[in-house]
């Protein structure tokens, strides 16, 4: 064996080695969730990273609280909301900062990214004062309110950028065809911007689903949390004792659809990137 | 179909005029060309006429009837754009039908419209496809096919060949004509190619710098074009110019001294009166060489064989290059000198501000040119 086929093996062998090693340090934490919600919970301390014997114990248990289920409910009413909402005032907006030429368009772009830069948290008392007034404290309402502000960056954004990419005399065909800019912005713009709504949508999405901070503040009641709230009250027989196994579940469960998400617009998303279709 | 008129059109980008007291009259059923170099205005002046762009100052009419606020749509117009810009998610039959069901059109006429639009253009197999899966000249022929679809008064195209290869550039220029020739409709277009303006046009309007040179029938601007820009734009090669003195002579026209030709008299009208500088212009096929027998005349510094013909190349005193078209037979060689001839009938000759000197009245073999100048 040469010395040249032999820096080729090992160069390889190390390649598969770091991909194994990122593999592990990004599959790992959700890895073992699985494993632990697997088990019951008279084995829960024992370290295994195998699944020896399946049991569906902790499932049945988080799924028969109603608490859960509601706080599922809730949950897809607010990012199903949020994500509707965030594309349909994102598209409009970034047609109108995309496509026409007015006075401080770039002044608005810059308010617009400037107000996602606020952490949570200093916003949080001023936004509780808005949702008291608006009476839609410990409703949905008040949570998509609250994640559509932050949403709407970076979905402007986003779709800004995609949008200026579209040739104008497409837009200007359209025009002549006697389109409004209504039509023009849903039957030309939106079928070509569907990679970038997919990509920002699921962002959007994501957020909403997994958001913590305003959920906490924002309800009060069992019926009207959603799921990452009722999954960190869930609460044990004691306050000494932390149901390790239906948290897990109760994760898995909530974590399922995301992954389903991805996977569905996945390929959408990739041949929106590489197709770049807009060319006539 | 329609006729369009334009009255002391202006258009300005912040403080540049692009467009600058444009006026023309264009006739029901008229093929226009507006030719002119890159950045003269044609493109916006189509845009105005269009209504993409907003008109500064002036009128525009179409039937006689004021449209300067007006839609696209509104103003009867169909526009063929450089890149197609076909909707790339549309199969050929949505993106021909799109416009005919913005307008409310019942299903049954959407279906016939497109249809009988797709067979003119031969498209009847395509209907199906997206644009991605048409090669350039099925693009083109699309993007023509939406355009005219809602039968509109007028059909605008703005350079629609410039994005295909040679050959189908002169296939797709035929189909134009005689799409021309079969709706009748008034056409509007625009390009930056000699050729197709010749080959094309009923009629070409020239553009310099936002304001019309002239305004003509091929053959009126490239027998008579009115100012010397006019002259070096139209024809190719390019029309010889001699910086000469002119002398003005009774009844004749006027005397010009010509190195390797000699004296000339010119029956042009000479506009000024005593003798003063002036270019002459004279075009390549209208130069005739002949051998130098006293090693005289000018030296032939390069010769192109065509096949149907042949250029000579010949420097003068001052470095510049004459241009010459000879029958693709003669013998001449490259090193050898030749004097030149030329018959005054078919010089010009143009003043210090570019313009044309009018032809003697006794001498208009050719159609007087009647284009305005501005």
């Amino acid at each position: 064996m040469t010395l040249r086929t032999l820096k080729g093996i090992v160069l390889k062998i190390g390649f598969w080695v770091l991909v194994a090693v990122l593999m592990v340090y990004a599959i790992f934490p959700f890895y073992y969730a699985v494993v632990t919600s697997l088990k019951p919970s008279s084995e829960l301390f024992q370290v295994s990273y195998w699944v020896d014997s399946v049991d569906f114990s902790n499932y049945a248990a988080v799924l028969s609280q109603p608490t859960f289920l509601a706080a599922i409910r809730n949950s897809v009413i607010v990012a199903v909301s949020v994500v509707l909402i965030a594309l349909l005032l994102g598209l409009t907006a970034a047609w109108a900062l995309g496509r026409v030429r007015f006075r401080g368009r770039t002044t608005v772009m810059m308010i617009v990214l400037g107000v996602s830069m606020f952490p949570q948290v200093a916003v949080l008392s001023g936004l509780f004062e808005v949702i008291r007034t608006l009476d839609l404290y410990n409703s949905p309402g008040g949570l998509i309110l609250s994640y559509t502000i932050f949403t709407l960056p970076f979905t402007v954004w986003i779709l800004t950028t995609f949008m200026r990419q579209l040739p104008d005399e497409l837009e200007e065909a359209a025009i002549v065809d006697g389109a409004s800019p209504w039509v023009t912005l849903t039957k030309v713009f939106m079928p070509l911007l569907w990679p970038a709504m997919a990509t920002t949508g699921l962002l959007a999405f994501i957020a909403a689903w997994n958001e913590f901070l305003f959920a906490l503040t924002f309800t009060l009641t069992d019926s009207q949390r959603t799921v990452p709230v009722a999954i960190a009250l869930i609460s044990g027989g004691s306050q000494y004792e932390l149901p390790w196994g239906p948290i897990m579940a109760a994760s898995v469960i909530v974590t399922v659809p995301l992954v389903v998400l991805v996977v569905i617009f996945q390929r959408r998303i990739v041949s929106g990137l590489t197709a770049g279709a807009v060319k006539g | 179909m329609a006729g369009v008129k334009l009255e002391r059109v202006n258009k300005r980008f912040g403080s540049t005029r692009v467009i600058d007291d444009v006026s023309m009259a264009i006739g029901d059923g008229e093929f226009v060309v507006f030719v002119g170099p890159s950045g003269c205005g044609k493109s916006t002046l189509l845009r105005l006429i269009a209504g993409l762009e907003s008109i500064t100052h002036g009128d525009l009419l179409i039937d006689e009837q004021r449209v300067n606020n007006l839609t696209p749509q509104e103003r009867g117009i169909g526009m063929v754009f450089q890149s197609y810009a076909l909707y790339p998610h549309m199969s050929v039959y949505q993106n021909i039908a799109f416009g005919l069901k913005l307008a409310k059109a019942d299903k049954q006429t959407v279906d016939e419209r497109v249809r009988q639009t797709a067979k003119i253009l031969q498209l009847d197999g395509l209907l199906e496809r997206l644009p991605k899966a048409l090669s350039g000249g099925q693009r083109q022929r699309v993007a023509i096919g939406r355009a005219m679809a809602r039968e509109p008064k007028i059909l605008l195209f703005d350079e629609p060949l410039s994005n295909l290869d040679a050959a189908l550039r002169v296939q797709t220029r035929n189909e134009i004509a005689r799409l021309h020739e079969r709706l009748g409709s008034t056409m509007i277009y625009v390009t930056h190619d000699q050729v197709e303006a010749m080959t094309l046009a009923d009629r070409i309007v020239v553009l310099n710098a936002g304001h019309v040179e002239q305004i003509g029938t091929p053959r009126e601007l490239y027998e008579r074009p009115a100012s010397r820009f006019v002259a070096g734009f139209i024809g190719s090669p390019k029309m010889n110019f001699i910086e000469v003195t002119a002398h003005p002579v009774p009844e004749q026209g006027c005397r010009v001294e010509i190195s390797a030709v000699g004296q000339r008299t010119l029956p042009l009208a000479f506009s000024a009166g005593s003798a003063s500088e002036a270019t002459l212009g004279v075009r390549p096929e209208h130069l005739i060489p002949s051998p130098s027998k006293d090693g005289q005349g000018l030296e032939i510094v390069n010769v192109e064989y065509l096949g149907s013909e042949a250029y000579l190349y010949l420097e003068r005193d001052d470095g510049e290059l004459l241009v010459c078209r000879t029958q693709a037979s003669s013998s001449f060689q490259r090193g050898e000198r030749v004097v030149l001839d030329f018959d005054p009938v078919h010089a010009h000759l143009f003043d210090r501000d570019g313009r044309a000197m009018a032809p003697l009245a006794r001498h208009e073999s050719i159609t007087e040119p009647q284009g305005t100048m501005s």
